[in-house]
C-alpha cells in the first residue's frame, strides 16, 4: 500500500468524513449546534473509555516493554514545547508571552487526535499497543508546564506553579484518563467484559458524532486564518510534521509497533485545545488567544486528521523498514 | 421588615477566571454571591468567549467600602487582559447585616 492509498483511505474513514461535515455545515451557515453538555458528556465518554480500555490493557503489560514507550514519551514532552518555543520566538518573532503560550498547546497533547489516529492504525492493520493510554496521560501535562514555566521566567506577573499543577492534574482530561486507567488495571478483564458493551461498543460511533462537532468548531477559527499571518500557519503545519517524524522514530528505536508509532507520531505532533487554552490564559494573560486557538484547532487538528496521521504512518513503516 | 441600602455588585467575565474573582471578592469581604452562566458580546467581540466555555455572570452583595475595593481589583488585575464587565446597583435589602 503506498502513501496515496494510505491517504485515500483516511479520507474515507468516518473521522475525516464527520470532520469534513461539520466544516461544510458551518461555511454553509447551517443551524447545526451541538448543545454545550453534550460536547462535555461525549468527551467524558471518550476520555473514561479510553482510560478504562488503556487500564485493562496495562493490567496485561509487562514493566520492560511499557519502559522504554515511557520513556520516549517522556522525552518528546520535554522537547517539543521547547523546539515550539525557540521556533517562536526567534523565527517568527512572537513575544515571549505569545511564544510560551503556544508552545504550551504544541507541547501537549489532543486526546482526540490521539483516538483518531488509533482508529486509523487499527484500520491499516497495525493494531497498536494496549498500553498507549498510558503514554498519552504521560504527554497530557510536562509540555504545558514546560512552556509556561518559560513562560513565568520571561513574563513578570504569573501565578504559583502549584496553582498551576494543581488545575492540570485535577482537570477533567486527566481525571477521567488516570482515574480509568486506574479502575480499568485494577478491575481487569474480567471487570471489563461486563462494561464492554458500552464503553467498547459505542466508541467508534461517540467519536464520529464529537469529530463533527470539532468540525463545527474548527470551521468557526477559519475567519481567524488571515489574523494569524503566514508564519504562524507554516507553523502549525510544519512542526507537527517536525515533532510526528521525531516520535515516529523515536518510538520505534523505543520497540514499538508501527501502529503504536504512529500514535506516538501524532501524540508529538497534536496541539492541545482542551486543557492547554485555560492555563494558557490564566497564567499568560497578555498572549493573544486568536494566536493559540487558531493555531491548534483550526490549522493543526485538521491537519493531523487528514494527511498527518497517514505521513507518520508512513515513516513509521519506514524506520521499521517495512 | 426593614430594608436597608447596600451595592449589588455585578461582574460579568470569561470563565476561566471566574475562581481566581470568587477567591478576591471573598478575601475583600463579600460575605457571599451567586453565579450564573451568560452569553453575549461586547466590545472585544468574539474574544469574550474564546477559551472554551461560556462567560459567568457573579453577583454580590456588599457595603459600599467592599464595593469599592471590588472595583479597584478589578482595576488593577483584569481590565488590561481579561474580557469582563462589571457595574454597582444601590438595591434595597432585608436582613441588610448578613452582607455587611
Amino acid at each position: 500500500m503506498n502513501l496515496v492509498d494510505v491517504l485515500t483511505a483516511n479520507l474515507l474513514s468516518p473521522v475525516f468524513l464527520a470532520f469534513s461535515l461539520g466544516v461544510l455545515a458551518r461555511l454553509a451557515h447551517s443551524e447545526l449546534r451541538f448543545p454545550q453538555d453534550l460536547y462535555t458528556s461525549l468527551s467524558i465518554y471518550l476520555l473514561f473509555a479510553l482510560g478504562l480500555k488503556g487500564g485493562v490493557e496495562l493490567s496485561h503489560a509487562s514493566f520492560g516493554s511499557i519502559a522504554g514507550p515511557a520513556g520516549a514519551t517522556l522525552l518528546l514532552g520535554c522537547i517539543t514545547p521547547v523546539t515550539s518555543y525557540l521556533v517562536l520566538r526567534h523565527l517568527g518573532s512572537f513575544s515571549e508571552a505569545d511564544s510560551a503560550a503556544i508552545a504550551a498547546h504544541y507541547g501537549s497533547v489532543s486526546a482526540v487526535t490521539f483516538i483518531a489516529a488509533q482508529s486509523f492504525a487499527s484500520t491499516m492493520g497495525s493494531e497498536p499497543e494496549g498500553f498507549m493510554p498510558t503514554l498519552l496521560t504521560l504527554l497530557e501535562s510536562p509540555g504545558i508546564h514546560i512552556a509556561l514555566a518559560i513562560g513565568a521566567l520571561r513574563v513578570s506577573g504569573g501565578r504559583p506553579v502549584r496553582e498551576t499543577l494543581h488545575e492540570i492534574l485535577t482537570g477533567r482530561t486527566m481525571v477521567l484518563l488516570v482515574g480509568g486507567l486506574a479502575v480499568g488495571f485494577l478491575m481487569g478483564e474480567k471487570g471489563w467484559v461486563s462494561v464492554a458493551p458500552f464503553f467498547e461498543g459505542g466508541f467508534k460511533g461517540a467519536l464520529t458524532l464529537f469529530i463533527l462537532e470539532m468540525g463545527l468548531v474548527a470551521a468557526e477559527r477559519l475567519g481567524d486564518l488571515r489574523k494569524v499571518g503566514p508564519f504562524l500557519l507554516a507553523f502549525a503545519i510544519g512542526m507537527p510534521l517536525l515533532h510526528g517524524a521525531l516520535g515516529a522514530t523515536l518510538g520505534s528505536l523505543a520497540g514499538l509497533s508501527v501502529g503504536g508509532a504512529t500514535v506516538l507520531a501524532a501524540m508529538a505532533a497534536s496541539a492541545s485545545y482542551i486543557a492547554a487554552p485555560p492555563a494558557a490564559r490564566i497564567n499568560l494573560p497578555t498572549a493573544n488567544p486568536t494566536y493559540y486557538l487558531t493555531s491548534s484547532l483550526a490549522i493543526t487538528f485538521p491537519f493531523n486528521v487528514t494527511l498527518g496521521i497517514p505521513v507518520y504512518y508512513e515513516i513509521a513503516r519506514l524506520v521499521h523498514g517495512a | 421588615m426593614q430594608a436597608e441600602t447596600l451595592q449589588l455588585v455585578t461582574i460579568v467575565a470569561e470563565s476561566v477566571i471566574a475562581e481566581q474573582l470568587l477567591a478576591g471578592l471573598k478575601r475583600l469581604g463579600a460575605s457571599g454571591f451567586t453565579v450564573t452562566e451568560a452569553i453575549g458580546e461586547g466590545s472585544r467581540g468574539r474574544r469574550v468567549g474564546e477559551v472554551p466555555g461560556d462567560n459567568r455572570r457573579i453577583e454580590t452583595l456588599v457595603g459600599p467600602d467592599v464595593a469599592q475595593r471590588i472595583l479597584d481589583l478589578l482595576a488593577e488585575r483584569y481590565f488590561a487582559n481579561y474580557a469582563l464587565v462589571v457595574w454597582t446597583t444601590d438595591v434595597r435589602v432585608v436582613r441588610g447585616e448578613k452582607y455587611r
